[in-house]
């Protein structure tokens, strides 16, 4: 195979942007950072939901988790935090991001959608490094003062000198307290600490250097939380006798802000209702880590079962015995009052399978979101912006917990996270709300709809009398483009080709021919003999990435590999909203599997039974993943709403309209 | 896209570089007035300064073929542009034809930034409209030049994409248009010696080129490394750069036996004119004569999307020789040969026909394959040299994205 850019010298005389390139990701953290008392929160200007991958947007536990993003990309903004209610937090982030009260009246907590405090959350082994990044840290008060004095001199200091006021108001200390089990071997913290779920989505946008810098720091805060371990304990209440300790950036010094999340601590009690709701698993979780997993379990609304039998290469993603959850929701339905029936609804039909395909999940989300936004109402002492953000937060976890987000799903929540963030603080209920439904209207007309009619037209451009088009499993675009190309005479025949076990392609088979197209069809086995018939390969995608990698249903890869070997022309179709940033290199790091059971049964065969019990055989590993990448090597073109380019090109259209796509 | 062109390193060559211009006017001057009548279509027009079809080049390759190296006219690269076309409607684009140096792509942005000189519109839209119109006439006069429509579009482009046309004041709004225009025409003009300049660090000492037919701008690559040799023979030790320059230049010879385009003759001409050691085969021998061979030469007709190029006939087997035996393929393209096209083969282009004679009567049931082009992808090419810098393929498309998203 050859690659399908050669080697070539690159000799460049002048200094070019090539490449991947955000100018804006910088500049947007730093640039607000003018240290200005007097500066409002910048909440409406900054977006929580603008440092998230698309994917990776994780369910905000409580809306302060929101604030500290926007913190993370605010600057030191020291104003005197009024009460004893509000805390002073610190963010661990790899930039100096002191705090700032974003709204004085406020409490943390208060904005919790959950009404409640945080607090538990520490008490989750291994959350440590949850707790150094989100500002859910827990809290003491009063008696617990002392802890204070554990803070390393330097973060303390740090804070006090930025914020002028330390506004610990009578007796509240509020100390942002790390958890952290002594007993954690190093290693394991060091491997959790490189991902710390909540710290994520900021490191997305931070560049190399200073994800860099924060892994030092929160690796240097480990060690030394470690070695201060001892020491804070027996300063700590008895209460906190799970060793309390505070994370000093000593390496950092003033530019390392320390992850001190403070905030109030209403009582250690663990409330295992709300944690459960607030932290619902990273959908970037790597399920092989079992502390973890145990945790999510136990916050999961879903009840699912794991597999007991997994491969090895795939242990991080998630794989649940199918079928498990779905009675149980069911029964739990009165019980979730927090997710919108609406959503619950489309939660559901995911778990079932009833909607797949990018785009489908994609506008059924945000169709229950639109309920959900139409019945809601701010309570009262909460701004809509944040209130709603971390419903759609919470939201946007349980419909993880039904399946994984697709990658078309999670840009959509980002651009719905903006829309909410950037509203305006002064418009009423009603209006706000009406901005947003119309603001969802446009998305799935402008970024779905009207881009699959622009995909069409260019890709019809492409299709001539006597091609045969060869087609894979089902995409509604691909559909669009053969029906649209075959109403305006073009004489073509179509080769669909298919795979077990969703065999989507028969239902696509069906309503090709019911219009009177002529069709072909053959399972995968077959691709490489019906290629040297195909003169064009139509395809669809969940996602392509910044690599021009395209990340589809399984099996794309193989029929787009064959396809180039026969020098058959290979072309993608992809809406621009379904563009990601990220890059991925297999189809192991990121992907999703399906229920075993559909590939080890063969329905109408109960003959074929070799594989029943499989479940019960430690040796017997069954593999059903549902998507894979294809490198950019055998794609030839990519279709989207902006036209045809090159698999080299995405990246140009990411930077470019990266703020429209989303 | 223009607003970083590469040109400032002319600036760095700049006395050298008038000098240079001085003496290639006054080479050129008395060469601007052979006007042959020629065919509308591009590539027709192309064969005039291919000397195929019109009977004057015909007759400099005859005699050149003949006796090759000092009999001949001057070499001129520029005659193909001065041909006065009869049925050409646009004045204004045949006047700048008969420009010295000026491709036709940049003779049709010299006269659509005189359509805007010389507009009588009162508002920004109508100037706009009538700018579409006159790039409409100009594509619809030949549409088998990728390069001509492609330079139509870059201008419209180009010009409209400014804030000029938030100016409150139109006359202040069209000035800045004007501006525009002609700093897209001086940049276009320029592109030649750009790319040459651009193109010299890639020209080693003692290095076989590759040249496939006849390209004006690898023309100016070569005359410019020439005269090169000769700055540096001033200067101190490049001395032998260029006189070992071994400059293999290309006949393409239609199954052997047909006729050949002489174009490759043509250039040897004025290659050995200039006393670079040229060595002439034909285009069945390429795989014979590559492993001698240390970079190709193509020009393009137009640059594509892909980043791949669509050139004149045969240019997609040379870089298929080429990219098996590892040598590198090096594009010498303007940027305003930069076209919105993904052809995916070689069939899915816009068929661009032209004559062939084999010499001997063919019969009539036997089909003549008579495409004058074909579509290189970019997997092949190694790095195109243009007037925005020397880019690698992908980065075409970048460029385009750019300047029309």
């Amino acid at each position: 195979m050859e690659a399908r850019r050669s080697s070539r010298m690159v000799i460049d005389p002048k200094v070019r942007q090539v490449g991947f390139f955000t100018p804006s990701a910088l500049p947007d953290r730093t640039a607000s950072a003018p240290t200005d008392p007097s500066s409002s929160p910048p909440v409406s200007d900054i977006s929580p939901a603008n440092s998230l991958s698309p994917v990776m947007i994780p369910p905000p536990r409580h809306a302060s988790d929101n604030f500290t993003f926007n913190l993370t990309r605010t600057v030191p903004v020291p104003v005197p935090v009024p009460g004893p209610g509000s805390p002073l937090r610190h963010v661990s982030s790899g930039e100096n991001m002191p705090l700032g009260s974003y709204n004085p009246s406020e409490s943390f907590l208060g904005t919790s959608p959950l009404g409640q405090s945080s607090a538990s959350k520490v008490v989750v082994d291994g959350e440590f490094s949850d707790d150094v990044a989100s500002p859910a840290g827990w809290f003491r008060r009063g008696s617990t003062g002392k802890v204070a004095s554990s803070l390393p001199s330097g973060g303390f200091d740090m804070a006090a000198a930025k914020k002028g006021s330390f506004a610990v108001a009578g007796s509240v200390t509020a100390v942002s307290v790390v958890k952290m089990p002594p007993e954690k071997s190093e290693g394991l913290t060091a491997s959790q600490n490189d991902r710390p779920p909540s710290s994520k989505p900021l490191k997305e946008k931070t560049s190399k250097a200073d994800r860099r810098a924060l892994q030092e720091s929160q690796r240097a805060a480990k060690a030394a939380a470690r070695a201060e371990g001892n020491k804070g304990a027996p300063l700590a209440s008895a209460k906190a006798a799970k060793s309390v300790k505070h994370v000093s950036q000593k390496k950092d010094g003033i530019q390392g802000s320390p992850s001190v999340a403070a905030s109030e601590k209403k009582g250690i009690d663990y409330f295992p209702e709300k944690e459960r709701k607030k932290d619902a698993p990273h959908p970037r979780m790597q399920f092989d880590d079992k502390e973890r997993v145990e945790k999510a379990k136990r916050r999961a609304v879903v009840k699912k079962t794991e597999v007991r039998n997994r491969v090895e290469l795939f242990r991080h993603l998630p794989q649940y015995e199918h079928g498990t959850q779905l009675p149980y929701l069911e029964c739990k339905f009165f019980q979730l009052e927090a997710v919108h029936p609406s959503v619950y609804k489309v939660g559901l039909r995911y778990l079932a399978g009833d909607i797949c395909g990018g785009n489908a999940r994609c506008i059924a989300m945000l169709e229950a979101f639109k309920d959900a936004i139409r019945d809601y109402s701010t309570p009262p002492e909460k701004t809509l912006n944040r209130d709603l953000t971390s419903k759609i937060g919470s939201f946007v976890s349980f419909l993880i917990e039904c399946r994984p987000l697709s990658i078309s799903m999670g840009n959509a929540i980002r651009f719905l996270k903006n829309c909410i963030t950037n509203s305006p603080l002064s418009l009423s209920d009603s209006e706000a709300k009406s901005g947003l439904l119309s603001g969802i209207d446009r998305f799935i007309n402008e970024k779905v709809t009207s881009a699959d009619q622009a995909i069409v037209k260019h890709a019809v451009s492409k299709i001539r009398d006597g091609d045969v088009l060869l087609t894979y499993s089902s995409s509604a675009v691909v559909e669009a483009i053969l029906l649209y190309a075959h109403d305006h005479g073009k004489q073509f025949r179509v080769v669909i080709v298919d795979s077990r076990p969703k065999l989507e392609g028969q239902a696509l088979m069906r309503r090709l021919v019911e219009k009177g197209l002529s069709c072909t069809y053959t399972h995968i086995n077959a691709v490489s003999y019906i290629m040297h018939e195909v003169t064009k390969v139509l395809m669809g995608a969940a996602s392509v990435l910044s690599n021009g990698t395209v990340y589809s249903r399984v099996g794309t890869a193989c029929v787009a590999m064959v396809a180039h070997q026969f020098r058959v022309p290979v072309l993608i179709c992809c809406e621009a909203y379904k563009f990601d940033e990220r890059v991925l290199l297999d189809s192991i790091c990121s992907n999703e599997l399906g229920d075993p059971d559909a590939i080890s049964k063969v329905p109408g065969r109960l003959d074929v039974n070799h594989l029943n019990d499989w479940a019960d055989n430690e040796n017997m590993q069954l593999l059903n993943l549902l998507y894979d990448a294809t490198p950019s090597d055998y794609v030839s073109m990519i279709v989207t709403d902006y036209g045809m380019i090159p698999p080299t090109s995405v990246p140009v259209i990411v930077r470019q309209y990266g703020q429209h796509l989303w | 896209m223009w607003g970083r062109s590469a040109s400032f390193i002319l600036e760095k060559q700049q006395h050298l570089e008038e000098e240079k211009k001085l003496k290639m006017a006054q080479q050129q001057d008395p060469l601007l007035q052979n006007p042959n009548s020629s065919l509308s279509a591009y590539y027709q027009n192309r064969a005039a300064h291919h000397a195929v079809v019109t009977s004057d080049w015909l007759a400099q390759a005859q005699a050149a073929a003949a006796h090759r190296p000092d009999g001949l006219p001057p070499p001129d690269d520029l005659d193909g542009d001065a041909d006065q076309r009869p049925f050409s409607v646009i004045d204004e684009f045949n006047r700048w034809r008969k420009q010295p140096d000026l491709a036709e792509a940049v003779a049709a942005i010299m006269a659509l930034a005189s359509v805007i000189r010389s507009s009588q519109a009162t508002t920004m839209m109508e100037l706009e409209i009538e700018l579409k119109k006159a790039s409409d006439s100009l594509k619809s006069w030949d549409t088998t030049s990728i390069s001509l429509t492609a330079a139509c579009d870059l201008f419209t482009r180009y010009v409209t994409r400014t804030s000029a046309l938030e100016y409150e004041d139109f006359n202040s709004a069209k000035a800045r248009l004007i501006e525009r225009g002609e700093k897209f025409g001086e940049i276009s003009r320029k592109a030649r010696q750009t790319i040459a300049t651009l193109s010299q660090d890639f020209i080693f000492d003692g290095c076989t080129i590759l040249v496939h037919g006849f390209s004006r701008v690898v023309f100016e690559v070569l005359k410019t490394a020439v005269q090169n040799k000769k700055l540096f023979r001033v200067l101190c030790t490049e001395l032998k750069q260029l006189t070992v320059l071994d400059l293999i230049c290309f006949a393409s010879l239609e199954l052997a036996e047909g006729r050949p385009d002489r174009t490759g003759l043509r250039l040897s001409n004025e290659l050995s004119k200039l006393n670079v050691p040229v060595k002439l085969l034909i285009d069945s021998a390429v795989a014979y004569a590559m492993d001698e061979i240390d970079m190709v030469f193509v020009g393009a007709d137009g640059v594509v999307e892909s980043g791949g190029i669509i050139n004149m006939m045969g240019t997609y087997q040379i870089a298929l020789v080429a990219h098996s035996m590892n040598k590198p393929v090096y594009v010498a393209a303007e940027s305003y040969k930069f076209a919105r096209l993904y052809p995916l083969d070689q069939k899915d282009m816009a068929p661009a026909l032209r004559p062939i004679d084999f010499g001997v009567p063919v019969p009539p049931e036997v089909e003549v394959e008579k495409s004058a082009r074909d579509y290189t992808p970019p997997q092949y090419l190694t790095l195109l040299f243009t007037d925005l810098g020397v880019l690698t393929p992908s980065v075409v498309s970048d460029e385009l994205i750019q300047l029309y998203l």
